[in-house]
């Protein structure tokens, strides 16, 4: 047991404990969390500072304006409603196109807008918010992932994970839907998350649950060696949130779409730790380097250069 | 944020929690350990006698309090008599008389009595009048020779009645002392003919007798044989001697009862005369047995401890003290261990509940409930209820459940049945509720991770919180918590790994 701690300090590897105590309450204060918690909120913040975004067609506040829906969203074949402080991807529900009147799943399955109607009554009423609370809906851009994920992914879009301490990219990775994720970009429930080299973009191990994996479980194609397009862009985006929120250690989590480049998804205060399992390498290492040079680092540039410099996937090791 | 904020703090909070509670054990001397227990006795005699349609008259002797041991609670019963207590010859004495009574008559005193430790200075008595030996002829010549005998081998009068006891007891006595004590003597027999030689040896001395307080194993009001012994007058005090041994003073458990060689109960006007002396061990509580002697000595501390506070609102801080004792297990499982649990202190709760249903019986129904619980909520998702009429509605189930639990386990004969009215409904309600959310987002493993989780957390919880001697620091001495609560900011800065992580993030030290 001692050994593997041992072993574990030398790695760098950032559990639980530390992470809260070290970092999201050290460098994340309270105050700031509606900022990240109301997609919202996150999405005008987003917008006022000219960071992309998938572009917000609604808001459903009550449940009365669910009637001007069919003519606001007349201009958009396909979109995508999603609760205001919804988590881990419950409650959202893409309608991919229109069919006599009805609206067309992703999966095929035709709903009438009495259906979609009661899905935004069940997220104003709280059934996917955090702690039950009167939610919002946001009607917004359906997302068309960019085609470097298109044989590695089981419907849903993949997103991209980056955690940024104080400006800085530390770690990377993209998470994959699967059939057991239910097409939700979500570890906990299933998705493949594959570690990313932030020096060069390129895909590298995947871990399922907590186990390493090479394959999509439902393709079966490697989902290593992938270069991520446009990377410097997606550190750079990553980079500039911090100055957004505020929030010193957060996750950012960026989809790639096919026409309009990286977008802002969300922002995560306690972003998770199995990071560090798909990029088979720690956290704490690259965190402290981060602490002990950030005063440095002014701009997003410099933050950006001195990620790519540092945090290659040969990785960092104590002693 | 500041560390040594957070290390100055814990210190402060343990020193004085310890200060308060070495005060309190050694000076005030509060009982560290729950079985710091003080033996105290019911003794009760009954006598039933025939009265034969005449005026009868009883008398009996009564115990006096002495500096062993304090008689409390006494009670006189009977039906008609007159009762009138007097004091003859140091002997306390009630003496029962009526003017007619016909068939069987019952008449009890009772007492309780509690060992003492009086640290009073014993009361100088004065000398009494030494009476005459009585022996006559050859038994005086007897009882002089014996007398001169010991005398020789003797240094004072404790070491003159030690050896006199023992030749007195000697296997094969000598022709004077067989001469003296007759045929076949008798212990009551053996302590009189003391107390004549004594006399004649110019020493006042006298016949006590009384019981021996003795906790029997299997019956409590077994017949009490009545101990017979010596008390010698020496320096200004009785000693008392073992009439076998010839040690002093008596053991410890020998309760006098009166002295002189007289009957304990005299009778007129009655037949059928039976006495039986029984004795009952009562255990107090070793700590309500200091208060009531007086050994805490501040008053006021006292007031301002728990035992100030009314005996119901006492027993409720018996239990409420626990739970900070279960939080801090649950503290060290979560972010030392990192089990996963349901909801943050719903397993500290759930071991409360196990306190009044034990562990094996709690586990069940615990597990029967949220499983019949959790089937009906998942029914209830298909009905698409909002939140608080869901919740609501979950409640309800609940409460319905324990109660046909309670009702058919009862008519089962399965009386821990009852206890299951005992679980903290809500607490059972938000359980359910957490774990089928868990179960729809996060599949059914999960869930069952976080279910044994709580389950094993709150086993572990009561286990500690059950321990008699953790229950018994934390009410006697409430500022132990201090110590606890510094430890627990402590362990609120603790980043180190959890045993789980080790296991969570294995893949990354593997080759």
């Amino acid at each position: 047991m001692f050994e593997t701690i041992r072993a574990f300090k030398k790695r760098g590897v950032l559990a639980i404990n530390k992470r809260n105590a070290d970092y999201t309450l050290k460098y994340n204060p309270r105050r700031l969390y509606p900022l990240v918690d109301d997609k919202l909120r996150t999405k005008q913040l987003a917008q006022a500072n000219g960071i992309a975004v998938p572009d917000l067609y609604a808001v459903v506040e009550v449940a009365g304006q669910v009637h001007a829906l069919p003519e606001t969203l007349r201009e958009h074949s396909d979109f995508v409603i999603k609760p205001a402080h919804g988590s881990g991807g419950e409650g959202i529900l893409v309608i991919a196109d229109r069919l006599n009147g009805k609206l067309k799943k992703p999966d095929g399955l035709i709903i009438t807008w009495e259906e979609l109607n009661h899905h935004i009554f069940n997220v104003l009423s709280g059934l996917y918010s955090l702690g039950g609370q009167p939610d919002q809906a946001l009607v917004e851009y359906r997302v068309k992932f960019a085609p470097v994920f298109e044989e590695i992914s089981y419907q849903g879009v993949p997103d991209i994970r980056i955690i940024v301490l104080m400006g800085v990219p530390v770690m990377s990775m993209v998470r994959l839907p699967t059939r057991m994720s239910d097409g939700k970009a979500n570890l906990h429930q299933g998705a493949v998350g594959v570690g990313i080299d932030i020096a060069t973009g390129t895909t590298l191990g995947g871990v399922l649950g907590n186990e390493m994996v090479t394959e999509h479980p439902d393709t079966g194609r490697p989902v290593i060696g992938l270069t991520i397009p446009d990377w410097d862009d997606l550190l750079k985006l990553a980079a500039r949130c911090c100055d957004l929120t505020g929030l010193g250690y957060q996750g950012v989590d960026i989809v790639l779409d096919k026409d309009r480049g990286p977008l802002i998804l969300e922002l995560n205060a306690r972003p998770g730790l199995n990071i560090q399992i798909a990029n088979n390498a720690g956290l704490l290492l690259r965190l402290e380097l981060v602490e002990q040079c950030h005063a440095e680092l002014h701009t997003v540039e410099q933050r950006v250069a001195f990620a790519k410099d540092h945090f290659r996937a040969a990785g960092l090791s104590r002693g | 944020m500041n560390k040594l904020h957070l290390y100055v703090l814990a210190v402060v909070f343990t020193a004085l929690g310890l200060g308060l509670f070495v005060y309190k054990a050694y000076v005030l001397g509060f009982p560290l350990a729950p079985r710091t227990k003080v033996q105290v006795w019911n003794v009760e005699a009954r006598i039933s006698f025939v009265a034969q349609d005449k005026p009868v008259k009883l008398s009996m002797f009564i115990p006096s309090s002495t500096r062993r041991f304090a008689l409390a609670d006494e009670h006189f019963i009977s039906s008609g008599y007159g009762l009138v207590a007097s004091v003859e010859e140091g002997n306390r004495k009630a003496v029962w008389s009526i003017r007619q009574a016909r068939r069987e008559q019952n008449i009890y005193y009772q007492a309780v009595v509690r060992a003492v430790r009086t640290k009073a200075p014993r009361i100088e008595e004065e000398a009494p009048e030494v009476t005459s030996s009585g022996f006559e002829g050859p038994r005086l010549e007897a009882a002089k020779s014996l007398i001169a005998a010991t005398e020789a081998k003797s240094a004072d009068t404790p070491s003159f009645v030690a050896e006199l006891i023992t030749r007195l007891n000697r296997s094969e006595p000598g022709d004077n002392v067989a001469l003296l004590l007759g045929p076949k003597p008798t212990l009551p027999t053996k302590v009189e003919v003391a107390v004549r030689l004594l006399a004649q040896a110019g020493i006042p001395a006298r016949v006590v007798q009384g019981i021996r307080l003795q906790e029997e194993k299997h019956d409590f009001s077994k017949k009490t044989n009545l101990l017979h012994w010596l008390e010698v007058y020496d320096k200004k005090q009785w000693l008392s001697f073992d009439p076998l041994r010839g040690k002093t003073p008596v053991p410890d458990d020998w309760l006098r009862w009166w002295s002189g060689p007289q009957n304990l109960v005299n009778l007129e006007g009655g037949s059928k005369l039976n006495v039986v002396v029984s004795v009952s061990p009562k255990v107090e509580e070793g700590i309500s047995a200091a208060v009531l002697r007086g050994e805490i000595s501040k008053p006021l501390l006292l007031k301002l401890s728990l035992f100030g506070l009314p005996v119901n609102t006492q027993a409720v801080y018996r239990v409420m003290l626990l739970v900070p004792v279960g939080a801090f297990v649950l503290v060290i499982l979560r972010n030392i261990v990192g089990i996963k649990t349901f909801g943050t202190f719903m397993p500290v709760l759930i071991a409360l509940a196990f306190r009044e249903t034990g562990l094996l019986w709690g586990i069940f129904f615990f597990s029967l409930v949220v499983a019949a619980g959790l089937a009906i909520r998942f029914y209830m998702e298909r009905l698409k209820l909002l939140l608080v009429p869901r919740l609501a509605a979950v409640l309800i189930v609940v409460v319905l459940l324990m109660a046909v639990l309670s009702i058919v386990t009862h008519s089962l004969g399965i009386h821990r049945g009852l206890s299951v009215a005992l679980f903290p409904m809500v607490i059972l309600t938000m359980t359910i509720e957490r774990m089928s959310i868990v179960w729809e987002e996060r599949g059914p493993g999960e869930a069952f991770v976080a279910g044994f989780g709580s389950l094993v957390t709150a086993a572990l919880a009561f286990l500690v919180m059950n321990v008699k001697y953790v229950e018994h620091l934390v009410f006697v001495f409430p500022e132990l918590l201090l110590v606890l609560l510094a430890a627990t900011l402590l362990l609120g800065r603790y980043s180190g790994y959890r045993l789980m992580d080790l296991y969570r993030f294995s893949a990354l030290v593997k080759g």
